[in-house]
């Protein structure tokens, strides 16, 4: 019993709730309205799903064909009709060599996944084995007081994905220091607010690559002398300017709307300053700012693709980047791997901020 | 019976060893409220005159708007005065303090906090030389005072409308302030919980008898409640009418109050100032 009252819970503080109605289908303890909601929450979703992945196959199909056709024209037209038949026949033998260049089919899409995840796994084994090579040379250069020698070769798309994290955290916490404590200041004093008011209606408004240029400029100054790469450094500083906005103006809002009464509650106690604000003002904005942190992270996750690709950052942004460069047979198909996996990522980034939301404030909010 | 003020037999006493010359609790001369509008001053209230005894329990009633609650909160010490003064036990009111305590019409509380930490906000601020336990045990003493207990640690917002102002009651009785004030406490509660509220509140009272004032639209409320009732005329310019003495004894009860030969007499009496 203990146990499943946690999974409510847990589920619950995700705003997963459903599952406690697929819990209880094994348990037994169903009611008719549960089951239609079971059918409501489960089925649609997944017959929803199928009929997306129907709709993609058949437009790729009719993309393909399209693309298929007007190589095989063209070949007729420009090198004549033995030309156009050994295509006609290339084509049709899926041979990778002359397949139309256009939107992946979910199979084909699924098959890069794949193929992407061996690659992790033979870039894995390929790491570990330099890592054993280079052990005891490494331990002596250390000694030496040299830098160890570390593994240079391509990262993986999981690599790749992790890199992305790390630039998306360190980002966020950038916002979340700079603008919570602001938010607050600003929130408290109308005369700070009127100081920084213009700022933040010209800064926030800001693209994401202009961000870049100017975290850029900036950076590559002061780490002049440094021989270390600065991508990770000037990417996560552009992410989290990019997207701190939301999180200062909520705050901001939140500490200066704290409801009347609780400020009438405050003066009649004279509450002390210190008091005031980590009793009744912080307390009673943190849905606000919790609201705005949720944005912050999804507009930084939102952002980080594009400052990656400009500052040559290898995660998920470069990883797009150069697979739209590249131009081989499956690059296609990775971008679009590229895209679920971004997607799906944001989508659980927002969930952890929900269940962080909920089990601090005292407004549960549900997901959306 | 005086128009402008409650008339008492007025004596010096001394509590605490300090000695204070007269048994005016709360004195209110010539106060006025003015509220600068676009079009020229609005004046609320103008030339109020109120006395208010020690250990006495005063309702007031006017109509909606009349100023009421822009006069209980000048006392409270919320809302600037703009003329006149207010004075508690002599010293004139400055600014909002734990002296003057106040139950809001919303319970107000801070729902992140539990009963027994929105109680002890209050007490820990106003004995902060008193040990942890003692604090502890005045918040929670209240709390079951105005029958709280076996919800101590429920978060405010997880209680009931009335439970929530239950614990207002008990976080304005436990910083023990000279004066209480009630801005209409009861009047966002379905009459079956005000009845039971208006219980509770008496019999802390009875208890404590801290000075109180109380803002009613409730004509048997007031009556119940009070030893004096004060009606306010209709503003703007708003001042006090007349005053009503209630006689009934204390400890009183809901039955013996409505069973009273006077009872009518009391209850017309504010029904006809009211419709006047």
């Amino acid at each position: 019993m203990k146990q499943s009252v946690t999974l409510n819970k847990v589920t619950q503080l995700i705003g997963m709730g459903f599952f406690k109605n697929i819990a209880n289908l094994f348990t037994g303890k169903l009611e008719k309205d549960e089951v239609k909601s079971i059918l409501r929450k489960t089925l649609v979703p997944i017959a929803s799903i199928l009929l997306f992945i129907g709709l993609w196959h058949a437009g790729a199909k009719a993309l393909y064909n399209k693309e298929a056709e007007f190589k095989i024209a063209k070949a007729l037209e420009d090198q004549g009709q033995a030309e156009a038949d050994a295509l006609k026949v290339c084509i049709a033998s899926g041979d990778s060599s002359c397949q139309p260049n256009t939107l992946p089919s979910p199979i084909q899409v699924w098959g890069s996944f794949k193929s992407l995840l061996k690659d992790h796994n033979i870039i894995s084994a390929d790491k570990a084995a330099f890592k054993e090579k280079t052990a005891a040379m490494n331990a002596k250069r250390i000694e030496q007081g040299k830098d160890p020698i570390t593994y240079t070769g391509r990262p993986s798309f999981v690599d790749q994905i992790v890199r992305s994290l790390k630039t998306v955290f360190a980002g966020f916490l950038l916002a979340l220091l700079i603008a919570v404590p602001l938010g607050i200041f600003i929130g408290l004093s109308p005369t700070l607010k009127s100081a920084f008011n213009w700022f933040i209606q010209i800064f926030k408004p800001v693209s994401p690559v202009v961000w870049y240029l100017l975290v850029f400029m900036i950076v590559k100054t002061i780490l002049i002398d440094s021989s270390e790469d600065s991508s990770f450094t000037i990417s996560f500083i552009s992410v989290g300017l990019c997207s701190m906005w939301a999180t200062l103006v909520n705050t901001a809002m939140g500490v200066a709307s704290v409801d009347k009464d609780y400020i009438n509650v405050a003066k009649v106690l004279k509450l002390g300053t210190f008091q005031k604000v980590f009793k009744v003002i912080l307390p009673s904005s943190l849905p606000l700012i919790f609201t705005g942190l949720k944005i912050t992270l999804s507009v930084a996750w939102m952002v980080l693709i594009a400052i990656e690709l400009l500052a040559q950052s290898p995660g998920l942004g470069l990883f797009v980047w150069e697979e739209f460069q590249n131009g081989a047979n499956d690059s296609n198909a990775k971008i679009i791997v590229a895209m679920f996996v971004i997607g799906i990522i944001g989508f659980l980034l927002d969930r952890i901020m929900l269940a962080i939301q909920n089990s601090v404030s005292f407004v549960k909010t549900d997901a959306i | 019976m005086s128009t402008d003020t409650i008339q008492n037999t007025d004596t010096a006493f001394t509590e605490n060893g300090i000695s204070y010359p007269s048994k005016v609790m709360l004195d209110l001369k010539d106060l006025k409220k003015v509220y600068p509008t676009p079009k020229g001053d609005y004046v609320v209230l103008e030339n109020l005159n109120l006395q208010i005894m020690r250990e006495e329990f005063v309702t007031i009633i006017g109509h909606s708007g009349c100023g009421k609650t822009t006069m209980l909160s000048m006392i409270a010490g919320l809302n600037p005065i703009s003329g006149g003064n207010i004075s508690v036990l002599g010293n004139p009111v400055k600014g909002p303090g734990p002296d003057r305590g106040v139950i809001f019409q919303a319970p107000s509380l801070m729902p992140w906090m539990t009963a027994l930490e929105n109680v002890s906000l209050g007490v820990n601020q106003v004995f902060p030389h008193a040990t942890k336990k003692e604090r502890l045990d005045i918040a929670k003493y209240y709390l079951h005072k105005v029958g709280m207990d076996g919800s101590f640690n429920k978060k405010a917002n997880e209680l009931s409308q009335g439970m929530q102002q239950r614990v207002g009651i008990a976080r304005a009785f436990a910083i023990k302030p000279k004066v209480l004030l009630l801005d209409e406490p009861f009047g966002m509660l379905d009459s079956l919980t005000r009845g039971e509220l208006q219980d509770i509140l008496i019999e802390i009272w009875n208890k404590e008898k801290i000075t109180a004032v109380m803002i009613t639209h409730d004509v048997d409320e007031a009556i119940f409640l009070a030893d004096k009732v004060v009606m306010m005329t209709s503003g703007p310019r708003a001042k006090i009418g007349d005053v009503l003495s209630i006689d009934f004894e204390r400890p009183r009860t809901r039955k013996s109050v409505l069973e009273h030969d006077d009872y009518y007499k009391y209850r017309k009496h504010l029904i006809d100032f009211l419709e006047h």
